[in-house]
């Protein structure tokens, strides 16, 4: 609590509800601090004055119905749309600004609701690249294929290798991405984001396009790479059994206003919520 | 008569530019809308060019026809085959990787320079309705003005104004506008989108055609290879202008044209067309959506 | 390494060498033996600097996913500096010198100034992509022609001269020579090129590009080729590693140039224009995009065919031809009604894509 509040001290700007920070990440500084965000798309708001902390080891997630500017506040994290307003700080050090590669580099890691995976290469390929950045030899020792090639491209391979076991997915190691099928692309999406060593994920629509079972597989894996990466999540689902089942905060967007937070049950008595939502939640 | 030098010069640019203006219009239609750049519009120009030198030059193996038919005729065969190109080439590739389609684009316009060599030959030939034109002269005060410039700067008005209101008002037009938007949403909305397209190369094909002429009024001597330099010259126009816009083509046509001349002018003939080429990279690495074209953002 | 030679990338590498090693040997032998005709043998360099454009534009199309259509510029800057700096020794060492050492110093200056344009004309083409970056480069390549039309150098006692302007304005005094003559290029250039050298090169460009494909910075540059959002995404600074990708490409079209230049009596811009950029790329379609083997043999092929006595007839015809194959090979490459078509007609190649897949994919179980 001490250091949540000295960190707060030079800000110029209100400290916004951290309703959703779990009990053990309460004393550490938060990974990520949304303060009044807000991005206008010509003269439509698209997101307006979102406020978001989240703890250090902590599943959020983001909710809200098509177009309530869920994706956008990604891409605004991401650097990929600068916001027009507002401060993004990523484990203490602000981020607006910043390129995407750099942002990746600070500790955010990411999937796509549209699968962005490096179609022709291998998907051992497809992690050795996210490692990029921890090989450090030059493009001289690379041509000459001098030993600290050999030894890195041999760590990169047995990472890659290591990271693909998190879905069991070693033995699709020589596969061409692009033939994957759906699900098992959506989890290499998310290998590809862990090779980066990210301290914050940002998991766009994991789920689509999954069966129930692996939506269950899925929902368990995400677990376990918080508690084995120890890093922190945020993710966009539209399956509500998932959501309420890992997240231990919840974030819903409507209309790009951020019209409730809460815990799982919080939000599912939330009459904003239910109004918003309730049609759908129903019918899911 | 420094002041005159400049509005000769400067005339002459408008002039050439109304041409480029008339090819960028082809280019911007097409980018616009089958989003691909048609590399090979430039020789389509050369073929405009030939068949309307064959139809209306009085020497032997021509037809000697009168210069209205020779238009009509250009028109007319340059249409078909800007539709029958699209049709064999651009057509299967339509799902295709950009970088295909510019390769394929690529080989047409060899295609076309590489056919017309063999089937007419590299000898020069003097373009025929330079005779009709050119030994009218206007002179206001000391300045002189050839027929053929205000003719070429009369039609690039022309058909300017009539696209304008084809795009606005037929129901063609609104076809095209939509495809230009969203090829999926107007396929939803009922619009052929093949046709649409198919009719876009028509309209480019035909300008191309009409190009083509006054090109060769301004140049007379043809070769085949005479579309290469207008036409790229010409897709610079269309981006410096903003590209799918009219009024862009119009407006990066006449500004080219008159760079152009006044660098042909002023700085060295043999490096104009560098300049020119310069100018193109400026643009685009300045304001890629051009003088009065709009961003597009890639949806993530 | 047994389990190495067991990736895909790896054995596609060594196929190539060997491939490049065998017909390198059978012809050298030929030739020592008086086996090839005269223009056979003429035609040796020549082929050499082509494999070496179209393997340096493989990188650039079928690696980096970009097409340039300004290659000869490159070449060209290549051929003229190297060629400037063959006089250049020449002269100083009072016209006698002429060997491998000549030959190494000038393509080596070659490769470095094209290098150094390729970083130059790459900063600004590379923020943009897809046909505008084609046109751009196009653009570049003109510019280069244009200027090297109005470049002249040469040189006296008292050191290097150059102009933008005319022979006059170089004032050579006396016992000077003029190099480089606008746009009437360079002639009575001594032809150093030899085979062997055009094979080292071929090797060396062939040794680079495998190893910069194999390597974390060729991933990238692979990766960006398939999405460049998701390298953003991953922390892989992509202007870099396009840039890196494209100076490699630009150096290498500057060592085909100087070998060319240094095998032909003279040189002139003009020879390096839009027409030669894309006979360039008509070997690497050909040849099939990414595959450097591929565009080794088109590249070959298509130099040595119009040259061949029968083939005389074809030589009017063949930019026709060209053109006409290139159309075909996109079109039948990228339709999926006629690809599927192909597949049926060629079930082989299909079935080989199959087996090799799955023997893949066993070598990296274990």
């Amino acid at each position: 609590m001490a250091d949540l509040k000295n960190f707060q001290k030079g800000k110029m700007v209100e400290f916004p509800s951290r309703s959703i920070v779990p009990e053990r990440d309460v004393n550490k500084t938060p990974i990520l601090e949304c303060i009044h965000l807000g991005i206008d798309f010509g003269g439509l708001r698209a997101v307006d004055d979102f406020n978001l902390t989240i703890g250090q080891t902590e599943i959020a997630g983001l909710i809200g119905p098509n177009g309530a500017g869920k994706t956008t506040v990604f891409n605004m994290l991401t650097g990929v749309y600068p916001p027009t307003r507002g401060t993004i700080v990523v484990n203490g050090m602000p981020i607006v600004g910043k390129s995407t590669a750099q942002i990746n580099r600070m500790g955010i890691g990411r999937t796509f609701q549209n699968i962005r995976l490096f179609g022709n290469l291998s998907v051992e390929d497809n992690v050795k690249i996210a490692l990029h950045n921890s090989m450090h030899y030059s493009l001289f020792e690379a041509i000459f294929r001098l030993p600290r090639y050999w030894k890195e491209e041999k760590k990169a391979h047995e990472r890659a290798l290591e990271l693909l076991s998190i879905f069991n997915m070693e033995h699709m190691a020589g596969w061409q991405a692009g033939s994957l099928p759906y699900g098992a692309q959506r989890r290499l999406e998310i290998v590809r984001a862990l090779a980066t060593e990210p301290k914050l994920i940002l998991l766009d629509e994991p789920a689509a396009g999954m069966n129930p079972s692996e939506t269950t597989d899925l929902m368990e894996n995400i677990v376990k790479i918080r508690d084995d990466f120890q890093i922190a999540v945020l993710l966009i689902e539209h399956d509500m059994n998932l959501v309420m089942g890992i997240c231990e905060g919840i974030c819903v967007l409507n209309f790009g206003q951020v019209i409730a937070k809460g815990t799982a049950e919080q939000i599912q008595a939330n009459p904003a919520v239910i109004e918003a939502y309730l049609g759908k939640q129903e019918a899911q | 008569m420094i002041f005159l030098g400049f509005l000769d010069n400067l005339i002459h640019g408008i002039s050439l530019g109304s041409i480029y203006a008339i090819i960028a219009l082809g280019y911007s239609m097409v980018y616009g809308i089958a989003k691909m750049l048609n590399f090979a519009h430039g020789d389509v120009i050369m073929v405009g060019a030939y068949i309307s030198y064959y139809a209306v030059s009085s020497v032997t193996g021509c037809f000697g026809l009168h210069p209205a038919l020779g238009l009509l005729l250009s028109v007319s065969i340059c249409t078909l085959l800007g539709v029958t190109i699209e049709f064999l080439a651009y057509r299967p590739l339509r799902k295709a990787p950009s970088l295909a389609v510019l390769i394929t684009a690529i080989g047409i316009s060899y295609f076309l320079q590489n056919a017309a060599q063999l089937i007419c030959g590299s000898s020069t030939k003097f373009f025929p309705y330079v005779e009709f034109f050119h030994n009218k002269l206007f002179t206001v005060g000391e300045l002189s003005v050839s027929l053929t410039t205000i003719v070429t700067i009369a039609a690039c008005i022309v058909i300017m104004i009539g696209l304008t209101l084809f795009t606005g008002k037929t129901k063609t037009g609104k076809a095209m506008r939509a495809c230009a938007e969203d090829k999926g949403a107007a396929q939803l909305m009922g619009i052929n989108v093949n046709k649409t397209i198919s009719i876009t190369f028509a309209i480019g094909s035909a300008l191309a055609a009409i190009a083509g002429i006054l090109f060769g009024c301004a140049y007379p001597s043809l070769s085949p290879t005479l579309g290469s330099m207008p036409g790229i010259k010409a897709f610079t126009a269309a981006v410096f202008g903003g590209i799918g816009s009219i009024p862009g083509a119009l407006l990066g046509g006449i500004l080219l044209g008159i760079i152009e001349n006044l660098a042909k002018g002023y700085i060295s003939t043999e490096l104009s067309d560098a300049i020119v080429f310069a100018v193109l990279i400026i643009v685009l690495l300045v304001k890629p959506t051009g003088l009065l074209g709009k961003k597009i953002h890639e949806k993530v | 390494m047994k389990k190495l030679f067991k990736k895909k990338s790896t054995r596609t590498s060594f196929i190539t060498y060997a491939v490049v090693v065998a017909v390198f040997l059978y012809l050298q032998i030929r030739n020592a033996t008086g086996g090839l005709s005269s223009t056979m043998a003429g035609q040796l360099v020549p082929i050499c600097a082509w494999s070496i454009m179209a393997l340096s534009l493989n990188l650039t199309v079928g690696v980096l996913g970009e097409l340039s259509l300004g290659h000869a510029g490159f070449m060209s800057i290549g051929a003229f500096t190297g060629a400037i700096t063959a006089a250049v020794i020449r002269f100083q060492s009072g016209g006698a010198a002429g060997g491998a050492l000549t030959l190494i110093a000038s393509v080596a200056v070659g490769a470095v100034f094209a290098g150094i344009a390729g970083v130059l004309i790459g900063i600004p083409v590379l923020r943009l992509k897809g046909d505008y970056l084609a046109i751009v480069t196009l653009a570049f390549g003109e510019i280069i022609r244009a200027l090297i039309n109005v470049f002249y150098v040469g040189i006296d006692k008292n050191g290097l001269h150059i102009s933008f302007l005319n022979t006059e304005n170089l004032s050579l005094d006396a016992g000077g020579k003029l190099i480089l003559n606008g746009a009437s290029g360079i002639s009575g250039i001594q032809k150093i090129s030899t085979f062997f050298a055009g094979f080292v090169l071929i090797m060396l460009c062939l040794i680079v590009i495998f190893n910069f494909v194999n390597s974390r910075s060729g991933r990238a540059v692979m990766a960006i080729r398939d999405n460049r959002i998701a390298v953003d995404s991953i922390g892989i600074p992509a202007t870099r590693y396009k840039l890196l990708a494209f100076v490699i490409s630009a150096t290498l079209a500057g060592m085909g140039g100087a070998l060319f230049a240094l095998g032909q009596n003279s040189i002139v811009a003009s020879k390096f224009d839009f027409n030669t950029s894309i006979l360039i790329l008509v070997f690497v379609v050909l040849g099939s995009q990414g595959n450097m083997l591929g565009s080794i043999i088109a590249a070959s092929v298509l130099t040595v065919l119009p040259e061949l006595p029968f083939m005389r007839g074809f030589k009017d015809y063949r930019m026709l031809i060209y053109a006409i194959i290139l159309i075909l090979v996109m079109i039948f490459k990228n339709n999926p009604t006629l690809k599927r078509f192909m597949q049926k007609l060629f079930p082989f190649a299909e079935l080989k894509k199959r087996f090799a897949k799955k023997a893949e994919g066993g070598g990296n179980d274990g």
